[in-house]
């Protein structure tokens, strides 16, 4: 029953990424990902994202460390860090976090300590949804890719 | 030319951030573009930089590098983003456009954000295009004509530097449509080319060449004389 177990997964990662594109948390730059990926670089999508996961969560450490005190709070440094978080969540296509950081910018330029932290909150709120739909994504991806590694005899793709 | 291989073209990228050097990198890669990727304006520079040692004497002030395993490799585009630290896009594009050695490699800017002067001020400094972020396959497709563009002037270039004499001007002179123009019809027929380029007055050893051309002028004139009023006229 392996051959069901493809189509299901199959449709179980469609079911995802069309509820992830329903609620605006990805868009179309999602797509294109996808379509890097090839015999070639079967990894892609997952290698690109993993190293955006990694560089978001030290860009957002380094925003709460900034935001710490209120009195000090470097607002350039906190844009230079809004700065690189928008521009690598637009390339993998995380329209919500994007977003998000186009608002906490809003309220950096403004040296608005609260508002800054309130958006801080969201971005981490933001970042986590994003990233457990995006480990769901991708092991239901490994499911499906050792699911249709089986072959019968007979099998058709 | 003769070479075995199809040669590609080679692309430097250069982001400060490792998720878009990792997409570009795969943008071109997928396009069949050999790719060197960097993270910095000074790094890109120091790259070409050891390209340029292998040839000839750089004039400008570009750091040198040893040039071991540089050896005969070309940029045939640089595309960067303009946001960086240190060195913004802008500014590599106007060091890379002062350079001698180095103005003629077509320059790509791309941007995260939509800001009309920057835009202009980027083409005006000498940019082939401007694309907005994220960067998607359709515009990688757009580079090639630029590549191919300044690829057929190296070649211009490298066959008549093959001639004892120098024709420095008339390959320096004309914008780059006229050139295309120009280089279209040089390229159909090498020999009353050379001939052709020969009747500049810059050497003293003409005569040799003024027995070559009257030979050629006998077989075709038309084309010879459209072809050097063409240069004039630029």
């Amino acid at each position: 029953m392996l051959g069901w177990g493809v189509e299901f997964l199959r449709a179980e990662m469609n079911r995802l990424l069309s509820l992830l594109f329903h609620q605006g948390v990805l868009d179309e730059q999602f797509l294109q990902l996808q379509q890097l990926q090839d015999e070639s670089s079967p990894n892609f999508v997952s290698e690109v994202i993993t190293i955006y996961f990694h560089e978001s969560e030290k860009l957002l450490r380094n925003l709460r460390l900034l935001l710490m005190d209120k009195e000090l709070s470097d607002y350039k440094k906190m844009d230079i860090h809004l700065n690189q978080m928008m521009g690598s969540s637009s390339s993998i296509g995380a329209k919500r976090v994007r977003n998000v950081c186009v608002a906490f910018r809003a309220a950096s330029e403004q040296n608005n300590h609260a508002g800054c932290l309130r958006a801080l909150e969201l971005l981490e709120h933001e970042y986590c949804y994003l990233k457990n739909k995006l480990h769901e994504l991708f092991q239901i991806e490994q499911q499906r890719a050792l699911a249709s590694g089986v072959r019968y005899p007979a099998q058709h793709d | 030319m003769g070479a075995a291989a199809e040669p590609r073209f080679h692309v430097l990228a250069v982001d400060d951030s490792l998720v878009d050097r990792k997409l570009i990198e795969r943008l071109l890669k997928i396009s069949s573009y050999q790719v060197t990727t960097v993270d910095s304006g000074s790094k890109a520079l120091e790259f070409l930089g050891s390209l340029v040692n292998d040839d000839r004497s750089s004039s400008d002030a570009l750091p040198s590098v040893s040039p071991s395993d540089h050896q005969g490799v070309d940029v045939n585009l640089i595309i960067t983003d303009y946001c960086m630290p240190g060195m913004t896009g802008y500014d590599l594009l106007k060091k890379v456009k002062e350079s001698s050695s180095l103005r003629d490699i077509p320059v790509v800017i791309m941007s995260s954000e939509n800001v009309p002067s920057r835009i202009t001020r980027c083409l005006e400094e000498g940019a082939e295009e401007f694309i907005l972020k994220p960067v998607r396959l359709s515009d990688v497709n757009k580079l090639r004509p630029h590549m191919m563009r300044t690829k057929k002037l190296k070649d211009q270039e490298q066959e008549s530097q093959e001639e004892p004499e120098r024709h420095g001007d008339e390959i320096g002179l004309p914008p780059p449509p006229c050139q295309h123009e120009l280089e279209t019809q040089q390229s159909q027929d090498p020999q009353t080319q050379q001939i052709q380029q020969s009747q500049q007055p810059k050497s003293g050893n003409n005569s040799n060449k003024r027995k070559a051309i009257d030979v050629e002028e006998g077989l075709s004139p038309d084309r010879t004389r459209t072809r050097y009023n063409g240069v004039a006229t630029f």
